[in-house]
């Protein structure tokens, strides 16, 4: 097969001489969607940009050759260049919300490309767009073409981006995390999107990503990157039978799912090294159980070992090496986890018809209008020391519901029980605390640590004198595992999963008895990830805690959750145990959404496409909310919003008029 | 839009009520009628009856709020409160300490003040975007630097260096324009071309600066980076896709000036001899009449208050997200 | 005692602010993250350079901060009586500079008055000429001899300031690292030497209408500058401070009424508003003459109300930009996590949003100083800004204009003006762009971030 990019010796470096891509190669075959994998920080991006010759300001590409078709790349003038960018290549990027210039018509937009690289203008470019659009899936494209960016959702805006990409007819589509910011039905409508456009015009992809399911669903050929280097590379079907490099194994078995939801997940110590601060030896050797001194002393290189697979390992140096390889030691695994707690569960939090509305105000007097149901009469409740996991895409109110417990939001209706015991006020703030998403944003930058985690006790009264407080401080950064004197650092000092650590020790410091999570590891890396998920399971085994964890991320409440609820637009649309659920989905909502998670086994699964996207909470559809986006309709469900139903089990109830009430 | 409008301007009430009490409580409140005729009279000529008469010319002899004296009606409006300041919203300003009629001074005045304001608003929007523009195209580079040097170096400078360094080099060295006056017509040229060329310069330091901050600001933006992904020249992403942006922020601080342009300048004006609101006001604090003084605050928070306003209908023209409602 | 210690109003507020920044100095040496961006100031060459030449600046004002009075000759027995002339240490300490003035106008190293004046020659008939300086070059005896003693004299003075300047860079060179500082040290000491070896004999900026040595006058504005770009702070800072950061996190009714303060306040032209207040104040100083012992304190206490307005005027930019940050704060995580706790809402804006405006403030402080330098020029002329007793540059500009129609034109002071107020404002600038630089969250950095 002939190569359309080839791709050698990429060094691209800071102007401080730090390389951040450091001597990368690999070629894409015309048809062929090549995938670099690679966590936070690894250079992916930088080496997309590169290619583009689009590098931010203060980062340059120092050496190295990238040849598309027989054009030299590194040798263009700008001028040339520009040619190239737009016509034979072109780039879509992670946020298109603000990948889209927010003032101009998408239409205008695309027109751009059309000037450019085809001649086209005026009604010749106008019918083009339109055409685009269509193509790329928007309805109404002629009526869309006049419209801004902000009057579009997500998915819509990354359509309009591969619009934009596919209007100069690359031969090479450089996607960056094309799905990265999206929800997880809308990420699949996105990637099949891009495959069928692959095999209609025969492009060459380059896709960019951190998540194997993607990669799993969508690349012919792999590059894993690590600190700056291409530590493996495969066809993806022998990558996803036999990863060779310690960090690819790794990073694998960091994935949590069902078949390991009884052990801790093997995560991956420590954190990506600081840029240019392993000069010599593997970079990976400090995190690599498998290392020794060689590994220290000497940079290994990429090598060819059979099947056309490449790695940078000196475990496979030769042939006895292939041979020690094969015999790949199990991963791993701690001990079997203690279940002594899952016996008897009495309800530690139960929750009824609670209501969160937020009023929308309008015209000259700022009367109310109207209301954004965020939340919606949802009922729930979660067992001592069990994990109930709230699942839902972006805006459909799960955050604000667990805001809502903690009184965050005042809620509108309803009531809440703990313990048997009617919550009214505040009291309630030592008995559950929250986790909250973003590490980076949920430490005070300006406070040690032993201010942050003195804090809520102080609030709270907990601990009469200031030397208690110190040795309970002590004892809490033991459990959460970091050492006693980070107390005295600031938060900045931290990576994003010890600040992670930090303010899980903040929520407990008032020994709390439900934690809130709040997708506690959307922002972390997949190795990272996996350590604070075993962090929270062993605290759950030691303290009994309970969870309500908030998540859009299935794999995680597969591995963690006892129990789930499907949230859709304010409402629970589904519930039961986690094998229920996830093994057996009732709702249709829910089947949507499991079959929309990529996989890494990728095994024979059918996928239930959704149409269209969230509707707003502030005007939901009559009927049953889901009614409009649902393959499997009736009239009534455009009528009347269905009863929860059980279904099946017990303790599986559904919300939808496929299940109606069996009369017992 | 028109819902909107009305709300902006029933909102404008309270605001310009609280500029009308703040400033009466200043003139009357913190310093009696008493104080200042004791003051305008000199502390030495001062008798009970020169003041009494001193304050009656001026209608300052009656009581603040309530007029206890007075017939029903004339409770609330045969008092200073209601004359001097409640009357102010129909724009009746009143007479000055030399017995004019403030509106119509202000009416003949506002021409001069335009004809000044007016092309050194326009002339220096034109000249700081575009030596923005030049920084931002060659930014990170010696020439970028320099125009930032030079912007710092002219910001530090005194406005009155430029204006009395200006008629000194200009008018008095070269006798190219006259040094001050003015007078209507087609002659008005040659008294406004050197205040306005002076107020232009004058603002370059600081204007341009803030300018290039936007433009990088934007510059940095994610839109840019798809811009040039599709191949468009820099001149291009520049003109097509930063400006239009960064024309968001720069109204901000741009459209809310438009009306206080009527004001004049105080220095300029009050150099150059423009018989302007600017050189007016300036009369009017030397000479102390309060009268002017408040009238022109009036005048100043009414106009401060349109070019909110019209700065929220400019954002309707650049930027499609805003809808007035 | 043959001198009574006089402590002014802005006399004290100067200490004060000195104290607190002492304090704030203290507080920030003890934490590295807060130490981190004055390290970052501290690397840059130009804000080193700019706060070598304000540290002169403050040094002159901080001496002519500390005043006394002295007593007079006693006449009899009974109690010290004490001029009426407030004098502070600079004014000591530059001695013959205040004291030497002669009739009228001089050029700078004059050796005759401006003006011509009749007087008798050798031989007692009345001729009209330039008449010698009292003070000015009198050591000379003719206009010829002036070139070389000008010339011996700058060598002079500057080789002993450049010495001095060399033990000052060797004996802080550990502090002073850039070579570029340990150069304008030196240039910076021996300029100093020059000028005092010529101030000692010559008028070097020329003399005024009232025969008063311009750098005598220029040193003094030096004073009032710095009074009115800091005190006015002392307003501005916890009014938007307080009231931005309520306004933010409240919001509510709390938000509409500050909101509704700052927009009135906003809405009057700031000229206009300084103005009316001002002439407010005169009227209430004018009408209270018994309230001040000297003239020097009731031009003080303008110079402290000038502030107070100004402050009063100028602190809804500042309390926008606060109550803009604290919106955004406020729904930070961990403010929210802090709410979780029940913590109250005053522990709130101390711990948690206050030190984390802090920088705003910081850079809208020094940004505003050399805007109060340059205003203060502009008030005084437009006849609000200081006592016409008090010298400042505005007062200084405001005496000489005029003087721009004579024939030849006397230029000196306003140049003096310029160029002094020039100096210090550039300074303050590029300290200031250095500082915003240093503090600005959004500059991206790879420093400190693990």
């Amino acid at each position: 097969m002939s190569k359309l990019l080839k791709v050698d010796g990429l060094l691209t470096r800071l102007h401080d001489g730090t390389a951040i891509v450091d001597g990368v190669s690999f070629d894409i075959a015309a048809g062929e969607t090549y995938a670099l994998l690679g966590e936070s920080g690894c250079g992916k991006s930088m080496t997309a940009l590169s290619l583009l010759r689009l590098l931010p300001d203060g980062v340059e590409n120092s050496s190295g050759t990238m040849v598309l078709g027989d054009t030299a790349l590194h040798a263009l003038t700008e001028r040339e260049m520009r040619d190239v960018r737009g016509g034979r290549m072109a780039m879509i990027f992670q946020e298109p919300g603000l990948s889209l210039n927010p003032v101009m018509t998408v239409g205008e937009q695309i027109a751009e490309v059309l000037a450019l690289h085809k001649d086209m203008s005026g009604e010749a470019a106008k019918v083009r767009s339109i055409e685009l659009l269509t193509q790329v899936g928007i309805p109404d494209a002629a009526r869309r073409v006049y419209e801004y960016p902000f009057q579009m959702s997500g998915g819509m805006k990354q359509r309009v981006m591969i619009a934009m990409a596919l209007a100069g007819a690359p031969e090479l589509l450089v996607a960056d995390e094309p799905t990265t910011a999206l929800d997880v039905t809308i990420q699949a409508q996105v990637l099949q999107l891009l495959r069928e456009t692959q095999q209609q015009s025969g492009m060459a992809m380059l896709l960019i990503t951190h998540d194997l399911g993607v990669v799993a669903e969508n690349a012919h050929r792999v590059g894993v990157m690590y600190a700056g280097q291409i530590v493996e590379q495969a066809t993806r079907e022998r990558l996803f039978a036999e990863p060779l490099h310690p960090y690819t194994q790794r990073l694998f078995a960091a994935l949590p799912d069902a078949r390991r939801s009884g052990q801790p997940l093997s995560a991956i110590p420590g954190n990506v090294p600081p840029l240019g601060s392993i000069i010599q030896g593997c970079r990976f050797a400090p995190r690599c159980d498998r290392a020794w001194e060689l590994c220290r002393e000497q940079t290994p290189e990429l090598l060819a070992v059979e099947g056309g697979r490449e790695v940078r390992c000196h475990l496979y140096r030769n042939a006895e090496g292939r041979v020690q390889a094969a015999e790949t030691p199990p991963l791993p695994l701690a001990e079997e986890r203690n279940s002594a707690l899952n016996t008897q569960h009495s309800l530690l939090l139960e929750v009824e018809d609670l209501k969160v509305h937020f009023p929308i105000r309008k015209g000259i007097l700022q009367r109310t209008v109207g209301q954004v149901k965020a939340v919606d009469g949802v009922s729930l409740a979660i067992p001592q020391g069990r994990t109930l996991a709230l699942v839902g895409e972006s805006g459909c109110g799960k955050t604000t519901l667990g805001k809502a417990l903690l009184r965050l939001n005042p809620p509108t209706a309803g009531s809440v029980r703990f313990e048997g015991e009617l919550l009214e006020g505040e009291a309630h703030r030592n008995r559950m605390q929250m986790v909250f998403q973003d590490p980076y944003a949920s430490l005070n930058p300006k406070m040690r640590v032993a201010e942050i985690l003195e804090e809520g006790m102080a609030a709270l009264h907990i601990g009469n004198d200031g030397d208690a407080r110190q040795a309970h401080i002590d004892v809490l950064l033991d459990k959460v595992g970091l050492a006693r004197d980070s107390k005295w650092r600031y938060p900045h000092e931290f990576s994003g999963g010890q600040r992670q650590r930090i303010a899980i020790a903040r929520a407990l410091a008032v020994s709390p008895k439900l934690l809130i999570c709040d997708e506690p590891t959307s922002a972390l890396d997949v190795s990272v990830q996996a350590q604070i998920l075993n962090l929270l399971k062993s605290l759950q085994d030691e303290m009994g805690l309970s969870y309500l964890f908030i998540t859009h991320n299935l794999a995680v409440v597969e591995y963690l959750a006892h129990e789930v609820c499907v949230m859709y637009l304010g409402r629970i649309v589904e519930r039961g145990t986690t094998a229920e659920v996830m093994r057996a989905p009732k709702h249709p909502y829910t089947q949507a959404l499991l079959s929309a998670v990529p996989r890494i086994d990728g095994a024979g699964k059918e996928y239930v496409r959704l149409e269209g996207e969230l509707p707003s909470p502030a005007n939901p559809p009559v009927g049953c909310h889901f009614a409009p986006r649902c393959p499997q309709a009736m009239p009534v469900c455009a009528r009347t919003f269905p009863d929860m139903t059980h279904a099946g089990a017990s303790t599986h109830d559904v919300c939808c008029h496929l299940y109606p009430l069996v009369p017992n | 839009m028109i819902a909107y409008l009305i709300r902006r301007i029933l909102y404008a009430i309270p605001i310009l009520i609280g500029v009308n009490l703040l400033t009466f409580a200043l003139f009357f409140v913190v310093n009696t009628p008493d104080d200042m005729a004791r003051m305008q009279l000199g502390i030495k000529r001062v008798t009970p009856e020169a003041i009494d008469r001193w304050k009656q010319q001026r209608g300052y002899d009656k009581p603040l709020f309530v007029n206890t004296a007075a017939d029903s009606a004339g409770t609330f409006t045969d008092t200073i409160f209601w004359q001097k300041s409640a009357s102010m919203f129909v724009f009746d300003f009143g007479y000055s300490d030399d017995g004019r009629n403030i509106s119509r001074e202000i009416a003949t005045r506002m021409g001069p003040s335009l004809a000044i304001a007016l092309p050194t608003f326009l002339i220096g929007l034109v000249v700081y975007v575009s030596f923005a523009l030049l920084m931002t195209l060659f930014r990170a580079t010696a020439l970028d630097m320099a125009g930032v040097a030079l912007c710092v170096l002219l910001m530090s400078i005194s406005g009155l260096f430029y204006i009395i360094g200006g008629q000194f080099v200009v008018s008095k060295l070269w006798h190219l324009v006259p040094i001050s006056g003015y007078a209507g017509g087609a002659d008005s040229f040659k008294f406004v071309v050197l205040p306005i060329i002076i107020g232009v310069v004058g603002g370059v330091g600081s204007s341009s600066r803030w300018y290039r901050t936007i433009f990088l600001e934007e510059i940095g933006k994610d839109y840019v980076r798809t811009a040039r992904a599709k191949g468009l020249s820099e001149l291009r992403v520049l003109f097509t896709h930063v400006l239009k942006n960064a024309m968001i922020p720069i109204l901000t601080g741009v459209v809310v000036v438009i009306p206080l342009l009527f004001m004049g300048s105080l220095l300029t004006e009050s150099f150059f001899g423009i018989p302007g609101l600017g050189s007016y006001t300036i009369d009017a604090i030397n000479a102390q009449d309060f009268s002017v003084v408040r009238a022109m605050v009036f005048l100043g928070s009414v106009l401060y208050i349109a070019g909110l306003i019209l700065t929220d209908i400019s954002y309707t023209v650049v930027d499609p997200r805003v809808r007035l409602q | 005692m043959t001198f009574i210690p006089v402590i002014l109003w802005s006399d004290a507020l100067v200490f004060l602010l000195i104290s607190a920044i002492i304090a704030a100095t203290v507080y920030v040496r003890k934490r590295p993250h807060l130490r981190l961006p004055w390290q970052r100031v501290a690397r840059s060459s130009v804000a080193m350079v700019s706060m070598l030449v304000l540290s002169c600046f403050l040094v002159i004002g901080l001496l002519d901060t500390l005043h006394y009075r002295v007593a007079l000759p006693q006449a009899g027995s009974g109690e010290k009586v004490y001029s009426p002339e407030v004098l502070s240490v600079f004014d000591h300490l530059v001695g013959p500079l205040r004291t030497h003035t002669e009739k009228t106008y001089s050029a700078p190293f004059a050796l005759h008055l401006y003006a011509k004046e009749s007087m008798n020659d050798a031989q007692g008939n009345v001729v009209r000429d330039y008449p010698r300086l009292q003070y000015g070059g009198a050591h000379l005896d003719d206009v010829s001899q002036r070139a070389a003693d000008v010339a011996q004299r700058t060598v002079g003075g500057m080789l002993a300031g450049a010495l001095v300047g060399l033990l000052l860079a060797w004996s802080l060179r550990r502090h002073l690292k850039q070579r570029a500082v340990q150069l304008t040290l030196v240039a910076l000491t021996a300029f100093i030497g020059a000028l005092v070896s010529l101030a000692a004999v010559y008028h070097v900026l020329g003399t005024d209408k009232v025969g008063q040595d311009v750098l005598y006058l220029s040193l003094k504005s030096i004073r009032t500058g710095l009074i009115i770009g800091t005190l006015t702070t002392l307003v501005t800072l916890p009014l938007a401070l307080f009231l931005g950061v309520a306004a933010g996190y409240f919001r509510g009714w709390v938000d509409d009424v500050i909101q509704y303060v700052y927009t009135v306040l906003s809405s009057i032209p700031s000229v206009l508003l300084i103005a009316a207040a001002v002439l407010i104040m005169q009227v209430t100083i004018d009408t209270h003459p018994e309230w001040f012992e000297t003239s020097a304190a009731r031009a003080d206490l303008r110079l402290v109300a000038l502030c107070l307005i100004l402050g009063l005027t100028s602190w809804t930019g500042l309390c926008r930009l606060l109550r803009g940050e604290t919106l955004k704060l406020r729904e930070m995580e961990y403010i929210q996590a802090a709410q979780a706790f029940g913590v109250s809402s005053m522990r709130i804006l101390s711990r948690h949003i206050m030190p984390n405006v802090m920088h705003i403030i910081l850079i809208a402080l020094v940004m505003d100083f050399s805007a109060l330098v340059l205003a203060e020029a502009v008030l005084s002329y437009v006849g609000v800004g200081v006592d016409p007793s008090m010298i400042s540059f505005g007062t200084m500009i405001n005496g000489a204009r005029l003087e721009m129609g004579r024939e030849p034109v006397v230029w000196w002071a306003l140049a003096s003006a310029f160029v002094f107020m020039l100096v210090l404002v550039l300074a303050a600038n590029l300290l200031a762009d250095a500082v915003r630089d240093a503090f600005d969250p959004r500059l991206n950095r790879t420093e400190g971030g693990a």
